[in-house]
């Protein structure tokens, strides 16, 4: 298994939708490559950074301010 | 207007029914507390996905009240074979492009915009990060860091990431909410994935040069 094939299917790798005989490949391919291996665990660490934080939270103060303009726009319609 | 309850969206029976199914059969019927239940229900994500789209807070709160208004006159229109929610980003991004085309001046932005010409499907950077990157910065600071390094994405790989890295949609949803293929959703992904890595690793590599080079 080259690189590229082993990048096309981390995707598939972190949904563990991989079984069977390319999952053995994908494995013995990062064995043998520390590239793939670190680029790996890093791209798996940048997906976690960005799913646990609330980067942009909406205020509760601006979140009712919102609910009520959009219901008022909604009655008038 | 009113929308029209004319459709049937699906009829409870054996399978499991998603809660959204009565809430927006009751306010196509007119029922505007089904739709603010709706509206409560999503509007931090839908607040969350204009930023990530837009990058500005004005034009994020002008979407979230714009989609759901959209969403309330054209609800007659919701056909029940997707999600609500997938069906509200459709209309979400659909809005936050046009802001961003605006600030813009006119000039094209498009969920297709830069992600064609850039290949990027292979790393460059091959440095590995310290132990606990979360270590060294404070959150603020790391809030920070994450937020600047989205923003240099371009759109058309953001919007794939957003939707399917932050908001958690699936293959499937992201493709059907953007209007693009699950292959052209697969291959944006893994290239802004691997770009927002790239550019993290500028802050988080390995120091004292004990990275792979």
């Amino acid at each position: 298994m080259t690189c590229s094939e082993f990048m096309a299917l981390l995707d598939d790798l972190f949904e563990d939708e991989v079984g069977g005989d390319l999952r053995a490949d994908l494995d013995e391919h990062l064995r043998g490559c520390e590239h793939c291996f670190i680029t790996m665990n890093t791209t798996r660490q940048t997906i976690e950074f960005y799913a646990n934080r609330e980067l942009y939270p909406l205020p509760d103060t601006l979140r009712e301010r919102l609910e009520v303009a959009i219901m008022e726009k909604c009655r008038r319609c | 207007m009113k929308p029209s309850a004319t459709e049937t969206i699906q009829l409870p029976g054996t399978e499991e029914v998603h809660p959204d199914v009565a809430l927006v059969a009751r306010a196509r019927e007119g029922d505007l507390q089904a739709f603010e239940t709706l509206v409560r229900q999503y509007d931090r994500q839908v607040f969350r996905i204009a930023q990530h789209i837009t990058q500005n807070k004005e034009d994020a709160e002008d979407v979230v009240q714009d989609a759901f208004l959209k969403a309330y006159e054209k609800l007659h229109q919701f056909q029940g074979n997707s999600k609500f929610y997938t069906w509200l980003v459709r209309i979400a991004v659909n809005e936050s492009l046009m802001r961003l085309r605006k600030r813009r001046t006119g000039k094209m932005v498009s969920i297709d915009e830069d992600v064609e010409t850039e290949d990027g499907s292979m790393p460059r950077d091959l440095a590995d990060w310290g132990p606990d990157p979360e270590q060294m910065y404070n959150q603020s600071e790391l809030a920070e860091i994450l937020r600047k390094t989205i923003q240099g994405l371009p759109p058309g790989f953001r919007v794939v990431f957003t939707l399917r890295d932050v908001e958690g949609l699936s293959t499937e949803e992201t493709a059907q909410a953007l209007g693009l293929s699950v292959p052209a959703v697969k291959s944006r992904l893994l290239r802004a994935r691997l770009q927002l890595r790239e550019r993290l690793s500028r802050y988080f590599r390995k120091k004292n040069g004990d990275g792979v080079q």
